[in-house]
């Protein structure tokens, strides 16, 4: 009987799959399949070090080539899956060929989500997900260039911190109230939102944009009555995941693949992994993240189970974020109705905010302080309670919380 | 080509070339070398590249910042000779140095 697992997708979640594959003892065949040119890369440092051009394409890559080799991972590049065929078991590539599995996985990620707003198509507005994005971005990253950063979640600050850096004029346009404000608590907002400003950022909150505004090429960004003039646009609004093969081929989807806690869809042949999935959070509310944590295990997550050693996937959440000098390192997953302690002065540039709910430590959200960081994901995983006045006093070291 | 020395824990020896400028995590990652998981990808943000720098080398090192201090405060079996590896660049110093691979990272 045919053994071959196929990863549709090469990205971060495709690469630590192959790698947990083989040392679980997966001995079938396994078959990569990315419809961008390239090896599975890492994305975080597309909007850091490989903007600021301080570290080369060749340091993206995850694994060296002689990793596939050695694994026996038959990486087909720079071609699409067009369809799922549950029936027979196989998949079918854009090159037109027919591929057979016996198991399949879904680490297809997201795609950027793209504005819809007059003007949207004109020259000089850009995205950033894959190296292709950053090369062109890059072609018009220039000193003195005025650019308008649409959105500012992570990806837009972070490429406003390089661009003022490189000596551009950047406006950040953010629809709601504060910056980050999907992710992060309003003391940390406020905190990144004076950094940038202190930085030479230019940030107007509360303003969508309403259109762009040029003929052929961008001149401006039009948000209420005003028109900005600007050169080049990052437009940074989210993302939408890949899940169209998995609905296309009956699979369960939100938004994301729906998966339960071993990685699995319905179909006991398929299984998903990364940005793309619904899954069941550690605290049993479904969920999607965007994150290289969840990406490396939950593919960790599915392997296990496709080598026939499941194991229930509830590791708590981490990620991370570079903006200047600050460091943003975040743990667990906050609400809206936690009770937010800070820990540390903000204008010390070395602070953390905890989400305690139910008097239990939930969520961390650490600049530059990263023992918080660390105490807070070992109290996060134990669902370690911790009196509020204690976690806010600096002469109470963190590790006596441990 | 400066070249880096990993031992891994049951003592196998591999000697590999890093250039100069790259971390001595990415000199382990992009060789095969076993025992470094690097998940952040040398954000000094998961505590999963962590090494054990031989004696004669440790004093060629610059010192550890803050953030590495304190990341490696919480990673498992840390010794006095214990550093991220995600934080050391390779210089043409550093040529022959020695590092050992723990058990486990996590
Ligand atoms: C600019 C940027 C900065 C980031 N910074 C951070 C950070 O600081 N910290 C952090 O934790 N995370 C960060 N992230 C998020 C992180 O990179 C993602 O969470 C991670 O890459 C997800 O991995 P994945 O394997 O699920 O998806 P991806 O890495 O997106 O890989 C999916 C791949 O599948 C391909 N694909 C999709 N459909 C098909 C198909 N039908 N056929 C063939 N191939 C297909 C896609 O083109 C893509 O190459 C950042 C992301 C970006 C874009
Ligand atoms: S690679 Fe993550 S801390 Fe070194």
């Amino acid at each position: 009987m045919l053994q071959r697992i196929v990863i549709i997708g090469a990205g971060q979640a495709a690469a630590q799959a192959v790698a947990t594959l083989r040392a679980e003892g997966y001995a079938g065949a396994i078959a990569m399949v990315g419809d961008e040119p390239y090896a599975p890369y890492q994305r975080p440092p597309l909007s850091k070090a490989y903007l600021m051009g301080t570290l080369e394409r060749a340091r993206l890559f995850l694994k060296p080539d002689s990793f596939y080799r050695e694994s026996d991972c038959e990486l087909i590049l720079g071609v699409a899956v067009r369809a799922i065929d549950r029936k027979a078991r196989s998949v079918l590539l854009s090159d037109g060929r027919t591929l057979p599995y016996s198991m399949l996985l879904l680490a297809t990620g997201t795609r950027v989500r793209r504005i819809k707003c007059p003007g949207a198509v004109l020259a000089g507005i850009h995205y950033l997900r894959s190296i292709e994005d950053v090369d062109g971005l890059n072609a018009v990253f220039q000193k003195g260039k005025r650019l308008a950063v649409v959105g500012g979640g992570y990806i837009g600050l972070e490429v406003a911190a390089v661009a003022v850096k490189h000596g551009l004029d950047v406006t950040v346009f953010e629809a709601m109230d504060r910056v980050m404000a999907r992710a992060v608590s309003k003391p940390v907002s406020d905190f990144f939102e004076q950094a940038h400003r202190a930085a030479g950022v230019k940030l107007l909150l509360n303003t969508g944009v309403d259109a762009f505004e040029g003929a052929g090429q961008l001149k401006s960004v039009k948000a209420g009555a005003n028109h900005f003039p600007a050169d080049i646009a990052l437009v940074g609004i989210g993302v939408v995941p890949n899940v169209e093969l998995a609905k296309e081929a009956g699979l369960a989807c939100e938004d994301g693949i729906v998966v339960d806690q071993n990685c699995a869809t319905a179909d006991p042949a398929i299984f998903a992994a990364g940005d793309c999935t619904w899954h069941v959070g550690r605290e049993g509310i479904p969920l999607r993240l965007e994150s290289v944590q969840n990406a490396i295990d939950q593919a960790k997550h599915a392997a296990y189970a496709m080598a026939g050693k499941p194991k229930t996937y509830s590791e708590v959440p981490w990620f991370w974020s570079d903006q200047y000098d600050l460091k943003l390192q975040i743990a667990g997953l906050a609400r809206a109705d936690d009770q937010i302690v800070v820990r540390g002065d903000p204008t010390s540039r070395k602070f953390a905010a905890f989400h305690l709910r139910d008097g239990a430590v939930a969520a961390v959200e650490a600049v530059n302080a990263p023992s918080e960081y660390l105490v807070g994901r070992k109290l996060i995983a134990a669902g370690s309670h911790v009196a509020p006045e204690h976690l806010a006093d600096l002469s109470v070291p963190m590790k006596s919380f441990a | 080509m400066p070249k880096i020395k990993y031992i891994d824990e049951k003592g196998t020896e591999r000697d590999v070339e890093v250039p100069a400028g790259w971390s001595v995590m990415e000199g382990a990652v992009k060789n095969l070398i076993p025992g470094i998981d690097a998940d952040c990808g040398g954000a000094c943000a998961c505590a999963t590249c962590h090494v054990y720098v031989d004696s004669a080398w440790l004093e060629k090192l610059p010192p550890k910042q803050d953030m590495e201090e304190t990341m490696l405060d919480f990673a498992q079996d840390v010794e006095s000779n214990s550093r991220l590896s995600c934080q050391i660049t390779v210089t043409t110093e550093l040529d022959g140095m020695v590092v050992r691979t723990p058990k486990t990272q996590h």
